[in-house]
């Protein structure tokens, strides 16, 4: 089938605590982290591939495309996804600062109006901003249904539909949706057996994880192709609905911890001194 | 003058908690700007939960049956629809999964900007700005949503839950509005896990472990007793789900529950920033570990180093003791 999987990049999320804001709160700088790939888009490209692959006999079965929209450095990024074996890429020029859910919405929009997908993968979340929206909001511009936060997906119907286990609050919850449709997934989606397509073995023994890409993969992306357009030529309308005034760091808490050298301190000081227990 | 209407979150056709979170979002919005909030209960039970939710202090409370589980597909139209009609300037839920599904979708729907999992709001001048945090809880923004009406979820550890206030409102039906898609998804199932400890999202002291505890039977032998001894919720970090030593839905971090506890217990949990990101608000944090560089120090108030088979079952018995005493 035909999957788009929508991709951002990130300021390195092991070390979102080293994040500064400008002096005048107006900005949220991460100078001196590695741009990643959103840890959830990475694993949408993971499922996405799994579901185009019978990883038996290395098939494969149909096109994965990724998108992204924002300055064109995330090319970088996007060669990553290609590295792991999706196929092309489309890239959206955009400026950050014109972006929001809505408008990555919009433009992720008009991308599957022209390129008609079974199924738009995406992550549930970009670690960055942690909004959690984007899928929904695209899902329902196309009209289309929806399964956020995928710990599992098993095709079905010939491939037409998917059963999606979703994680929430209160244990899973199992909905079947017909395609075209969007999916947005959560981090269990790439243990070994998160994801069946029907074809691959059921029990074929996946890496827990996000597939590395090999050396050969490596060389391969480079010669994949990378269309570029932008918000204009798409037509999108490019004014976010939600505008930041301002950005700070939240409060320290107080000086450090304090080593209790026993069992009986920690309960004293917790009843004395926290008040607590 | 703002008005806010706030979705109920409904299971098992009853109130969830999750909600007052929300109305107390309502509640300070429309107090700060003069408006009302009405109160949406929709889903399978949604009239006998509309009694219930009359309770609050709404100015009304809408009630649509939707026969059936949760589906996004059946309930944004209809969300969406009453904003509308109601002129709503803000339209809410609490930012559990159900919210978090739900209220983008109705933000579509209505062109709407989305301010998801939002800690705070102020109201100086009428104009509305959320606070809410972001890159895993290390920095926050301060938001506006520049459309007619705004689409907002609420962090629930952030907004006290509402008490019950006053008269009940009164409460009017409203019919569901059902579109395409929803024609097209099935609701197939909720699996539970079902505990007698109190909600992780409730409780007031919560004791996580993490994958040090090795395996499903140390979570039961050595880290439960110590649990209710505490009379905590149990939560886990991410590693120790990912292992099978307990349910999924007990992670705390920035993919799993936020927790802002007054007690927060993290034994065998190095302290991963995806972790603190959903418990570093706790009003104390002892951390229990046997590596006193562990990353949790950089929160916890408390660090006793240790091996914790050795540890845990003191403890137990020692906050045994402290509460027979008192
Ligand atoms: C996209 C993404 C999202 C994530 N979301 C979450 C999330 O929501 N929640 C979450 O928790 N994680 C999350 N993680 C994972 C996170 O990065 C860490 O891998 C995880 O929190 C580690 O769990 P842990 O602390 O139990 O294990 P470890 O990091 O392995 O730590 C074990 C700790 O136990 C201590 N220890 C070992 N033996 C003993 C003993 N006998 N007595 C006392 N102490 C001992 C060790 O010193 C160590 O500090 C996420 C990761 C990613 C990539
Ligand atoms: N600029 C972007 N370009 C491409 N995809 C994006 C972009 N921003 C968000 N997404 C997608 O939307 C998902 C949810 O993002 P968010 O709603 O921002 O948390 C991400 O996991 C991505 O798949």
């Amino acid at each position: 089938m035909k999957i788009l999987v929508p991709i951002k990049r990130v300021a390195d999320p092991d070390n979102a605590n080293k994040i500064k804001v400008a002096a005048d709160g107006q900005k949220v700088t991460s100078d001196g982290l590695e741009w990643k790939l959103n840890p959830f888009d990475e694993y949408a490209v993971e499922s996405a591939l799994r579901l185009n692959e019978n990883a038996k006999t290395s098939e494969k079965l149909g096109e994965t495309i990724v998108v992204s929209i924002g300055n064109k450095d995330v090319g970088q990024t996007m060669r990553q996804a290609l590295a792991m074996g999706a196929d092309r890429g489309v890239l959206v020029a955009a400026e950050d600062d014109q972006l929001d859910s809505l408008v990555v919405a919009r433009a992720l929009k008009a991308i599957v109006d022209q390129e008609k997908p079974d199924l738009v993968l995406m992550g549930k979340q970009a670690v960055d901003g942690d909004s959690n929206t984007a899928g929904q909001m695209l899902a329902e511009m196309l009209g289309w249904p929806m399964a956020t936060f995928a710990a599992t997906i098993a095709t079905t119907d010939g491939g037409k539909s998917f059963v999606v286990g979703r994680e929430v609050d209160t244990g899973v919850l199992t909905l079947k949706v017909t395609g075209p449709c969007v999916i947005t997934v959560d981090l269990r989606i790439v243990t070994p057996t998160a994801v069946k397509n029907g074809v691959t073995p059921a029990d074929h023994p996946y890496a827990d994880g996000a597939r590395y890409a090999s050396l050969k993969g490596i060389m391969a992306a480079k010669k994949k192709p990378i269309a570029e357009t932008d918000l204009k030529t798409l037509a999108v309308e490019a004014t976010p609905a939600t505008k930041y005034s301002k950005f700070e760091l939240p409060p320290a808490r107080k000086g450090g911890a304090v080593f209790v050298a026993s069992v009986e301190e920690l309960v004293q000081k917790l009843r004395t001194e926290a008040k607590v227990l | 003058m703002t008005d806010v209407l706030v979705v109920a979150e409904l299971l098992d056709g009853k109130m969830r908690k999750t909600t007052l979170s929300a109305i107390t979002l309502a509640k300070k919005i429309a107090d700060g700007t003069g408006g009302k909030f009405d109160v949406l209960s929709i889903g399978a039970g949604a009239k006998a939960a509309a009694a219930e939710l009359a309770t609050y202090g709404a100015r009304k409370v809408f009630a649509t049956e939707v026969a059936g589980g949760y589906i996004a597909e059946k309930f944004a139209p209809t969300v969406a629809d009453l904003a509308t009609k109601g002129a709503y300037g803000v339209v809410t839920a609490t930012a559990s999964t159900y919210g978090k599904d739900l209220m983008p979708r109705v933000g579509a729907r209505l062109s709407a900007g989305v301010a998801s999992d939002v800690s705070d709001v102020s109201t100086e001048g009428g104009k509305l700005v959320y606070k809410r945090p972001m890159y895993a809880g290390n920095v926050f923004g301060y938001v506006e949503v520049t459309t007619k009406v705004q689409v907002v979820s609420a962090r629930q550890s952030e907004f006290e839950a509402a008490a019950p206030a006053g008269a009940a409102s009164p409460i009017e039906d409203v019919a569901a509005v059902t579109d395409a898609a929803a024609s097209r998804v099935e609701f197939m199932g909720l699996e539970s896990v079902k505990s007698a400890r109190p909600e992780l999202a409730e409780a007031s002291v919560v004791v996580s472990g993490g994958r040090a505890l090795k395996s499903a039977e140390n979570f039961k032998t050595v880290l439960e007793p110590l649990v209710d001894a505490m009379g905590a919720a149990m939560g886990a970090s991410r590693a120790a789900c990912d292992a099978g030593y307990v349910p999924n839905d007990l992670q705390v971090g920035q993919t799993g529950k936020v927790v802002a506890p007054k007690l927060y217990v993290a034994v065998g949990i190095s302290g991963a920033i995806q972790h603190l990101a959903g418990m570093k608000g706790s009003k104390v944090i002892v951390a229990i570990n046997k590596d006193k560089e562990a990353p949790i120090a950089q929160v916890a108030d408390y660090f006793l180093v240790g091996d914790l088979f050795t540890v845990i079952p003191q403890l137990t018995e020692e906050v045994k003791k402290a509460k027979a005493a008192h």
